[in-house]
């Protein structure tokens, strides 16, 4: 199957009305979709730490298991930290979702194939590692019941969606690490949080 | 004079200073603070497929406005180095509590190399080093460790000499 979808539509439409969402965004291609989608303090989009962004989410779920917790990430940035689905299956946070936009390519470096262009299935990995559930998307119509589960159903939710191989504009976030976390603590924690 | 029960110490320190969570790659030198941890209903003890892991882990903890620490030997400050650089670039707060290998006795020559460089590597990526050259040391420098850290948002790492893990065989090691 050959995929159809534009990855900013899908982050748009996963991040649609998104509440108190938190969201951590892996660097790169995620970084710009999620700010593209509309920049907020409670998102963490990361310019570094690649592989980890995933980890992030598990920290910060298990931090505030009151709130839900998005991860958007890149199929590299998963691969790179593959790990982190078996930590995260095992400790079973149900406020978290990990959503990775899969073009297939390491976008910033030069388009060049990752293993799930070869056929690697992270979904099958996900499903693997006892995350509650687990799916490979192409259509535009799975992306509702994508964002409902983001939002409502108990997790951990593991989904892989497979979009075009494009080279978009970049929508750049606030580049400076510590102003990206006071922001964020802020706006989650109160201004009590400069004090901790 | 009675044996330090360091762990029992450093798992007082970690109640006090309010960590809640605590990320971890077993090493034989942390066997007894793991199960303290494990066992204390008000943390959560999360283990992880590598120490890299543990960064990601402690970031998304402070941001979500929890303190935590990592465990691991001194091998896994070598899977960390990269990614250590957030705590730095974000002012993240971090506390490693690493048992050293490859230091006096070693048994095994795989553990020598990394073992020395881990304060130089910690140090190149910008981490505070406190060493604990006894046991007496340990609990008064993870005390020191978690001010630092947490009062001035800094990563800092605590050495716990292998000399005082005492291990000095593979048959000790696996008989623990």
């Amino acid at each position: 199957m050959n995929a159809t979808l534009h990855r900013r539509d899908v982050v748009g439409e996963l991040l649609k009305d998104r509440k108190d969402l938190l969201v951590v965004a892996g660097l790169g291609s995620t970084a710009w979709d999620i700010t593209a989608a509309g920049d907020s303090p409670l998102s963490f989009p990361l310019w570094g730490a690649m592989g980890q962004a995933a980890m992030i989410g598990l920290g910060l779920a298990l931090a505030q298991p009151r709130r839900r917790v998005l991860v958007v990430t890149g199929d590299g940035e998963m691969l790179m930290g593959m790990g982190a689905l078996a930590t995260i299956g095992v400790q079973k946070p149900a406020n978290l979702s990990v959503v990775v936009i899969d073009n297939g390519r390491y976008g910033e470096t030069g388009m060049q194939a990752t293993h799930t262009s070869s056929g690697v299935d992270l979904a099958a990995v996900a499903q693997a590692c006892l995350f509650t559930s687990a799916s490979t998307l192409w259509k535009t119509e799975e992306l509702g019941p994508l964002r409902k589960k983001i939002h409502d159903e108990p997790g951990p939710h593991f989904a892989s969606v497979k979009v075009l191989a494009e080279k978009i504009p970049l929508v750049l976030p606030p580049r400076e690490g510590a102003l990206l976390k006071n922001r964020f603590r802020r706006a989650l924690l109160g201004e009590s949080a400069d004090l901790i | 004079m009675q044996p330090s029960d360091w762990p029992l110490e450093i798992h007082r320190e970690l109640t006090a200073a309010g960590v809640t969570l605590v990320g971890y790659v077993p090493d034989a030198g942390h066997k007894r603070l793991i199960e303290l941890c494990h066992a204390d209903k008000s943390m959560r003890a999360v283990v992880l497929s590598t120490e890299e892991e543990g960064i990601g882990l402690a970031a998304g903890a402070w941001l979500g406005g929890q303190k935590s620490v990592l465990l691991m030997q001194s091998s896994g400050v070598g899977n960390v180095v990269n990614v250590i650089g957030m705590t730095k670039e974000c002012r993240i707060p971090l506390v490693s509590l690493v048992t050293m290998r490859g230091q006096q006795g070693e048994f095994n020559p795989w553990q020598v190399a990394m073992g020395q460089a881990t304060r130089g590597v910690l140090e190149a990526m910008g981490t505070i080093v406190h060493e604990a050259n006894s046991a007496e040391e340990i609990a008064p420098t993870v005390n020191a460790a978690l001010r630092l850290a947490y009062n001035s948002y800094v990563s800092v790492a605590v050495l716990i000499a292998q000399r005082v893990i005492g291990i000095k065989s593979f048959q000790e090691q696996t008989s623990q």
